[in-house]
């Protein structure tokens, strides 16, 4: 039995209604724990104050240099002494999940047990990261929580200037448009760089994400500052059987206004059997005894709307792999960031070519840290010193897939234009 | 004893750095056995996922709300519900949404009922509103300006009959975010806190807790410069110039950018990562000055619940929410949502000319 609650009247209205509610589980663990009673009091307070009430500190576990999030209390009385003096350290820690965030009970049950133990008991799946985190630890009880979770085969994620915890969708293991070993990749990229994980020394942090197809249910364009993402180069591949149990439920109404009008490059065609067309690069398929689908696939940029319409009798082709984004990043400080092209395709589907990522990403880490700013990522970077500048430093090739248009604005420097010429051809013969 | 001996140094415990762990031994059988070869899915129902491999196996995924802040006791009751339905196996969605696995599609419907008897909602599949991806506001943050799990529990109370039904136009992912950071993410309809007044600058404080170069490097509009201050070394900022951002906040916390009455919340809409049909776009700020109104934020949920009417309403099958807005125009948004639109909602940030309108294409 804990303490005596503390009142939270402003809390105890975040239990009504249908939706599970996060302080009735407070509660549950401030049934034994004084640490919880003092962690609602504090944050009852938040409520009424309208002020937050943690400040950062240093916190780690012995090796490490990042992964522990410190948070102490600054709700103080006038002698300063902590107002809820059990939750006056309130630490968490950050351990990246396996990819795809799947798990068998053992496990969480084992999380459970260690967290009941040496935490508040509180965890949550998963922070916008992609982090497990275990949330409230007092400074004592970090390191041997964490003993404890790595002995189960699970690590610290990162914080800070550093390579942070990195996330992938559900992908090979359960989705049909899943284009490459979305796991694979991300183990084989984040597991080379455990020392930038664990030992913050970059000038600000990076972010991986590794999404199946461009449906990009990771948000890895936005998030991340390499973004993987799957995707194929050979024809979109058709299924007559579900292409015609699609229109029986569907008719003609839906596939003309919610497939043909919505197709961005207008190559998606509705068409009498008789008028399809045939060609290496054309996908039909028939939806009734009188009509077909027919894709020219060189004009489909690979949106996936119409395999998302008609899953199964239209899916991505068998020449997949992955489009590589570089720079997405949220609003400090030039504004936000998509990711941008600078790998239109790679294969990813053997180790060999799932370790030319790995290189890339090697390559692209090693040039951040040479020559990005403090706290300045990699599309920051990317938008100051021009994004030919960071391909010639790569030594990655130019392509026009990498840009909406050419260049607009004339005032440009173009001296080395025949020698670049020379270049292209030379590679071209080669 | 001489208690000056130090005591013998306690060999510390090296970590294991074994980074991302595999995840095949937590993979359901049906999926381990059927990697990389599915061959299509549909949904049976809202909440359920039926996914075909092409070996002929079949699988269904439950899909339950969760408050992603969870107690043990609700983690270990969704352990034994994933041991007694789904051969103890789960995943979680990006949007803490929690999966049972079910390779028998006669415990579907036990299991629904079983995650209804104690409170878990299923769906958030398809076409519907799914759980808000949010942040740690006041439980955990150091520069919140609000809460997020509780703004969360509030807003999912009141859009609870759109999670577990299919009947939006398309998808719709929420985000919240307690500062302008916006750890939340790009979303079709996100929550973020808009600061409304410059930092107040506790100067007795600075000299000791800030690296002021760094402060000063940090702010996006140069706003913030060095001054002594009473005597002591300090920062001053340029009023005028602030646009109250908060990025100071973090690196210097005697720069309190948070306040109970002037930290106020927008909203913003058309945020989406899909490359489907349209490219990947940014959210646009809607509306803002809605007040911090815990701890049900009554006012932020009118405005997002009307948005999101009106959405229902209007937008045809398949339309995001952004591309709902490219079909209708701006001027027809903030017509048939009844929102203002004010001078504010004109962007005049870098690179902001891409957001005027450069034709004389008008919806009239």
């Amino acid at each position: 039995m804990a303490k005596k609650m503390h009142d939270t009247p402003n809390l105890d209205q975040l239990e009504d209604g249908p939706w599970p509610s996060f302080v009735t589980g407070l509660k549950d663990l401030a049934k034994d724990k004084d640490y919880v009673v003092d962690l609602l009091g504090q944050l009852e307070e938040s409520y009424k104050t309208k002020k937050g009430y943690w400040k950062g500190g240093t916190v780690g576990v012995f090796g490490y240099g990042g992964g522990v999030i410190p948070r102490f209390t600054e709700l103080k009385n006038a002698d300063g002494t902590p107002k809820f003096k059990d939750a006056a350290e309130f630490h968490t820690l950050r351990v990246m999940p396996p990819p795809g965030m799947h798990y068998d009970t053992d496990t969480l049950r084992q999380f459970c047990d260690i967290w009941e133990k040496h935490g508040s008991g509180l965890i949550a799946f998963h922070g916008q990261s992609g982090d497990i985190m275990f949330q409230g630890a007092t400074t004592e009880n970090v390191q041997k929580a964490f003993d404890e979770i790595n002995e189960m085969g699970f690590d610290l994620g990162g914080a800070g200037p550093a390579v942070r915890t990195s996330m992938s969708c559900v992908g090979a293991a359960r989705c049909e448009q899943s284009c490459y070993d979305e796991a694979q990749a991300h183990r084989a990229v984040l597991n080379t760089f455990l020392d930038d994980i664990h030992r913050p020394s970059l000038p600000y942090k990076v972010k991986f994400k590794f999404s199946g197809c461009p449906n990009d249910c990771m948000n890895s364009i936005q998030r991340s500052d390499i973004a993987v993402i799957g995707t194929w180069r050979d024809n979109i591949r058709t299924d007559e059987a579900l292409a015609k149990k699609w229109f029986v439920k569907h008719g003609m109404d839906e596939l003309v206004n919610d497939v043909v009008s919505r197709c961005p490059t207008k190559t998606f065609q509705v068409k009498e059997i008789g008028k399809l067309k045939k060609g290496e690069h054309i996908s039909t398929v028939a939806v009734s005894d009188t009509h077909g689908v027919e894709i020219n696939n060189q004009d489909c940029v690979r949106c996936m709307h119409c395999i998302n319409v008609m899953t199964g009798a239209l899916a991505p082709g068998e020449d997949k792999g992955a489009t590589v984004l570089v720079g997405g990043k949220s609003h400090l400080k030039i504004g936000g960031l998509m990711g941008t092209v600078v790998m239109p395709f790679i294969k990813l589907d053997t180790e060999e070519n799932v370790e030319k990522l790995v290189d890339f990403a090697q390559r692209h880490i090693d040039f951040f840290a040479e020559n990005a700013l403090e706290h300045e990522r990699s599309g920051e970077m990317i938008e100051r010193i021009g994004l030919s500048n960071y391909l010639d430093a790569l030594e990655v090739d130019v392509d026009p897939a990498m840009v909406n248009s050419p260049r607009m604005n004339p005032y440009v420097r173009t001296d080395g234009w025949d020698n670049e010429v020379a270049k292209i051809n030379a590679k071209k013969q080669a | 004893m001489n208690q000056a001996v130090a005591a013998a140094p306690v060999a510390k415990r090296k970590p294991k750095e074994t980074g991302v762990p595999d995840n095949k031994k937590y993979l359901h059988p049906v999926m381990a056995k059927n990697y990389g070869n599915w061959k299509y899915h549909d949904r049976p129902r809202p909440g359920v996922l039926h996914h075909v491999a092409h070996s002929g196996d079949e699988i269904w995924s439950v899909r339950a709300g969760t408050a992603r802040q969870m107690d043990i006791f609700t983690i270990r009751k969704l352990c034994d519900i994933a041991d007694k339905y789904a051969e103890g196996r789960v995943r979680f969605t990006i949007r803490s949404n929690i999966e049972f696995m079910v390779s028998d599609v006669s415990k579907v419907d036990p299991l629904i009922a079983e995650l209804g008897k104690h409170g878990f909602p299923v769906g958030g599949t398809g076409n519907s509103i799914t759980m808000i991806a949010h942040t740690q506001g006041w439980l955990h943050c150091d520069i919140p300006g609000t809460d997020a799990s509780g703004v969360v529990k509030a807003l999912m109370d009141e859009l609870h009959h759109e999670f577990i039904r299919e009947e939006m136009p398309n998808r719709v992912h929420l985000s919240t975010s307690c500062c302008e950071i916006n750890c939340g993410g790009q979303a079709d309809l996100a929550i973020i806190v808009q600061h409304t007044k410059p930092p107040v600058i506790n100067h007795d404080l600075v000299a000791n807790v800030c690296e002021r170069p760094t402060v000063v490097a940090r702010c996006p509009v140069a706003a913030i410069r060095p001054a002594m201050v009473n005597g002591k070394p300090s920062l001053e900022i340029d009023e005028s110039k602030c646009m109250c951002c908060g990025a100071c906040y973090p690196p210097c916390p005697p720069m309190q950018i948070n306040d109970p009455e002037n930290s106020k919340l927008a909203i913003w809409v058309g945020g989406k990562n899909s490359n489907a049909r349209g490219k990947p776009t940014f959210m646009k700020m809607v509306a803002s000055g809605l007040p911090n109104n815990a701890p049900r934020w009554p006012e932020v949920a009118a405005v997002v619940k009307n948005i999101l009417t009106v959405y229902k309403e209007d937008a045809r099958a398949w339309e995001r929410l952004a591309d709902w807005i490219d079909r209708i125009g701006w001027p027809r948004f903030f017509e048939k949502t009844g929102l203002p639109f004010t001078k504010y909602l004109i962007d005049d940030w870098r690179g902001s000319r891409a957001n005027l309108n450069s034709s004389t294409h008008i919806r009239f």
